[in-house]
């Protein structure tokens, strides 16, 4: 019972201070029906080794990324981690700290958030960020929400290019709250067919870019269209890194901003936890989902940070706030902020062209095989591809060969008709003999 | 101790006169620092580069006309300077590494470290979502077990994994509950909610397109089940109960409840954030509870971080199951699989969440917190926590008011400002007052069905040496309100890094991204 301080002798003097007989004299208000009798049924406790031990074992059934060729993408992004990242994030004073409420023995975590929203702000080219979300789906999700909030209107159009899982969420989360999505056909380059499914009902078109199938579109024109309809527009971006390159949301239009961060400072981790990143433009603040943090003076004139416009949040508002949210992603945004810091603008420009020159290495390694045909033509750092067999069952066969591929877009998205698509994605990890590895494997496995 | 030579220190260093501070950027170790935007660092980097990409000669030809016409406006600082920056910063953060952390609700326990180290290796921390199947059963693995453990600890027959947080968590269980009740074509429109229920469960209700109908509550911070029974008309879809409630109190009636809710036809939601109280004592499937979901990161103690992340499964009754979000996890003879879409045999599914399967590195955190205290630690978990929370009512009793003095409370302890009264001090003005003498302050003005709210929760993991500290500590700030000393609470903290700040400013023109 290595966490727990206290000696039996304590529990006694403990109890005679209370005035209680026992322990259970503390549990009177338990049912008896209720109380059980003694421990429940599952294993005693274990010391720090044997967990290590049994947990260590399942850590080794699994595959590790950096265990052979890799090239999975699809809204989770393998990059490098500086170490000083993960370092500092296990500071005792971020990693066991609440939630600001506490303003003067909280200006650590308050500065950082600060800072965050500064840098996400500056990436998304709009002027506004919040203090981070769950992850980049959910965080699309209350941005459709925002969307109807803010319009009155009760539908939203989602790009065929949007990842599956994004436009999932959506639908789950907005429908409960009375709005409908609708999610048009999954298409490689047609982010431009929201336009046509606009009418006077639609509160927002969401837009990905790059999109699910790598596909890197100027939303401009959507968004004089969207806006013209008096909807709003959304734009989506699963691999943050991108940013460093492409236009930004806020250059093209967009009113709102959404992406997943975990691509900077954070791990794969399995899928979570990840940080969502949600920007908009000024006029809209106050209808924003999630924490701020904003700018002020202590009783000396001193700068400081608190946590602000709660009046939008739960803890005040109750059934009337913006949305429910409580917890955010704070040490994943810690990450996020810490790497980015690091890298500053024209490290993350490096970064992101570093990228998109191992994906066109990929690019033209993949065209070569007969058969295979290249689907996506404007890509970052990753891109679709046709294969003359279900994409599944190559991954499947590839991966026993050492080989993790893609992402079969069947995965994803199993109704599409698409179950020969594959998402291939080239990060700085990825080696020239990586590439030379997929490329031959590839080759040899579809070969008739 | 070591022995300290008196040579050279002043014997009475009280005695010496402190000279006006001067304008340095640091106090002792306490250092300033300004923004990151203000050190500079515009062009640097603090990555290195292959030096083709450093030569900036990396062809992105073929993005013409999609790329940044200008640059991206942000600095980069040399390793050193970011360690510097963010050491310092972090210096200005209380933690629970430092002292008794007493938010109540919050359940701020020790975080143990085995669980950032094993979240850390390479077979969790670096698997990809989407990767083949048979590339991860140990991960899959892993989320079985725990789901095995939260199962037989909550006495609940399903479980849905994916729910990021507590308030994501409450969603889930209630878009299970309205798609219970449309598969019966009996669509309902209100959600009752006690008026001592945490912001979340009537925004979440919200969200899922209920209205809220408060429950009132008994002198004796208990649900009013009178009034619970005369407003659960066949309208009603759920009833949302935490349980222990955030007066820190068991609903002893809450077998009635349950009773009450499923007669009515409605479901039974327990908000299961004080889940610590009772966790290996009472599993809440015993009670009548339909679905509740469980913090992580409050229970089983993976890290607060600041605000996140945490997660927060749901286990749901057999009734419920059927409603589960994507992805479902399944065992066969050939392994483990997900089930990720919401068609077959999970047609009746609300959905997907979020991206992906959850929190995956919380959920390696907290099994290897579960298997470390196992089931008779985890009993003595909820025995301490409670003991702890009784002791501190105990020794604060006599000066502090408790709101419900009677009988025992559960793992918090919930006074109101009546004994403040007159004197001049708030309950901000002690709470901030607590900071000077280097403790966190509890929640206050929450729950709102008393006035000036105090809530302790210390948690299991404090030392009674500690507990004798923070009460000590509580009772000679309480000795002072008593003296009159009121100067020592109103302008309070005086020792922080700052002094209290302007959040009507903050908020009156909000300011929240820095410019030039």
């Amino acid at each position: 019972m290595r966490y727990l301080p206290l000696t039996d002798a304590d529990r006694a003097d403990m109890l005679a201070v209370i005035g209680a007989a026992d322990i259970d004299a503390l549990f009177v208000d338990v049912p008896k029906a209720a109380r059980l009798d003694g421990p429940v049924d599952l294993p005693g406790h274990a010391g720090e080794l044997a967990v290590e031990r049994a947990l260590g074992a399942l850590a080794g059934q699994n595959r590790a990324a950096g265990a052979g060729p890799f090239f999975c993408g699809a809204g989770a992004y393998r990059h490098h981690v500086p170490a000083s990242v993960d370092h500092l994030i296990q500071r005792s004073e971020f990693l066991t700290s609440y939630t600001p409420y506490q303003p003067e023995i909280s200006q650590g975590t308050l500065q950082v958030l600060f800072e965050f929203q500064t840098q996400v702000a500056a990436l998304m080219g709009l002027p506004v960020a919040n203090a981070s979300m769950y992850d980049g789906s959910t965080a699309c999700a209350e941005a459709v929400m925002m969307a109807a909030r803010v319009t009155g209107r009760r539908k939203a159009v989602l790009s065929g290019g949007l990842h599956p899982h994004y436009a999932q969420t959506a639908h789950t989360l907005a429908h409960s709250a009375g709005v409908e999505t609708r999610r048009l056909g999954a298409a490689v380059d047609a982010e431009r067919a929201v336009v046509e499914a606009i009418d006077e009902g639609t509160a927002c078109v969401v837009v990905q870019t790059p999109n699910v199938f790598g596909t890197v579109t100027d939303v401009t024109a959507i968004a004089e269209a969207a806006h013209a309809a008096g909807a709003l527009i959304i734009v989506v971006a699963a691999e943050a890194v991108s940013l460093g390159l492409l236009k930004s949301p806020g250059e093209m239009g967009a009113d709102i901003a959404v992406a997943e961060g975990q691509s900077i400072g954070n791990g794969l981790n399995f899928g979570g936890p990840y940080v969502g990143l949600f920007a908009c433009r000024e006029a809209l603040t106050r209808q924003m989902p999630g924490r701020l943090c904003g700018e002020t003076v202590d009783a000396e004139g001193r700068r400081g940070f608190v946590l602000t416009l709660s009046t939008r949040e739960q803890h005040i508002r109750r059934d009337k706030a913006t949305s429910n949210i409580c917890t955010n992603s704070g040490l994943c945004a810690l990450a996020f902020s810490i790497h980015m810091s690091l890298l500053g603008g024209a490290g993350l420009r490096a970064l992101a062209e570093e990228n998109h020159a191992q994906a066109r290495a990929l690019h033209a390694a993949l065209a070569a095989p007969p058969g295979v045909e290249i689907l996506t033509h404007r890509y970052f750092n990753e891109f679709a591809l046709r294969l003359p067999r279900p994409a599944a069952e190559v991954v499947e066969s590839l991966a026993a060969k050492g080989i993790l591929a893609g992402v079969p877009f069947s995965r994803l998205d199993p109704e599409a008709g698409l179950g020969d698509v594959l998402l291939v994605c080239a990060t700085e990890m990825t080696t020239a003999e990586d590439i030379a590895a997929l490329a031959s494997a590839l080759k040899a496995e579809i070969t008739p | 101790m070591n022995a300290v030579p008196g040579v050279g220190r002043p014997t009475r260093p009280d005695a010496v006169a402190s000279p006006a501070a001067p304008a340095h950027p640091g106090k002792g170790l306490a250092q300033d620092e300004p923004l990151i935007f203000e050190l500079g660092g515009w062009d640097k980097t603090g990555v290195d580069f292959s030096a083709k990409a450093r030569g900036g000669d990396r062809d992105s030809s073929d993005l013409e006309g999609l790329t940044r016409a200008v640059p991206l406006r942000l600095p980069g600082l040399s390793e050193p300077e970011t360690l510097r920056h963010y050491v310092r910063l972090s210096q200005k953060n209380h933690a629970i590494d430092l002292a008794l952390y007493p938010l109540g609700s919050c359940t701020m326990k020790h975080n143990p470290r085995m669980g950032e180290k094993l979240a850390r290796l390479a077979g969790f921390a670096d698997i990809h979502p989407l990767q083949p199947i048979s590339t991860v059963q140990g991960a899959l693995a892993l989320m079985g077990q725990l789901a095995h453990w939260l199962k037989t600890l909550t006495g609940m027959p399903a479980i849905a994994l994916s729910p990021k947080a507590g308030a994501h968590g409450e969603l889930c269980g209630l878009l299970a509950i309205r798609a219970a009740h449309e598969a019966r074509g009996d669509a309902r429109k209100t959600v009752l909610v006690p008026t001592s229920a945490h912001g979340t469960n009537p925004a979440t209700a919200a969200l899922a397109g209920y209205q809220v109908a408060q429950i009132a509550q008994t002198a004796d911070g208990h649900v009013d089940l009178a009034d619970l029974a005369g407003k659960l008309h066949p309208d009603v879809a759920a009833v949302m109960v935490t349980n222990p409630n955030t007066c820190g109190l068991f609903e002893r009636d809450v077998i009635e409840i349950a009773r009450l809710t499923h007669e009515a036809g409605a479901y039974f939601y327990c908000d299961g954030a004080n889940f610590n109280a009772i966790v290996g004592r009472v599993r809440p499937g015993d009670l009548g509870v339909d679905a509740m979901h469980i913090n992580l990161h409050k229970t089983f103690s993976t890290p607060h971080g600041g605000g996140g992340p945490g997660a927060g499964p749901v286990v749901l009754s057999a009734a419920l199951a059927p409603y589960a979000p994507i992805p479902w996890l399944t065992q066969g003879e050939a392994g483990f699989d997900l089930t990720e879409e919401a068609t077959g045999g999970a047609k009746s599914s609300v959905g997907r969440m979020c991206a992906f399967h959850g929190q995956m590195g919380m959920f390696v955190r907290a099994l290897a917190y579960m298997k470390s205290h196992g089931s008779d630690g985890l009993l003595r978990v909820a025995e301490d926590a409670v003991l702890n929370a009784n002791y501190v009512k105990a020794r604060l009793s006599g000066v502090m008011t408790a709101s419900y003095p009677d009988g025992p409370c559960m793992h918090e302890v919930l006074f109101d400002d009546r004994w403040l009264e007159g004197t001049g001090v708030s309950t901000l003005d002690f709470a901030k007052a607590m900071i000077d003498a280097g403790f966190h302050p509890m929640t206050m003005y929450f729950p709102l069905v008393v006035r000036g709210a105090m809530l302790i929760e210390p948690t299991e993991t404090e030392s009674r040496r500690e507990l004798d500290r923070f009460c000590d500590t509580l009772l000679d700030l309480a000795a002072a309100v008593r003296a009159r000393d009121v100067e020592r609470f109103k302008g309070a903290p005086f020792h922080a890094p700052l002094r209290r700040l302007d959040e009507t400013l903050a908020a009156r023109k909000p300011r929240l991204a820095w410019t030039l």
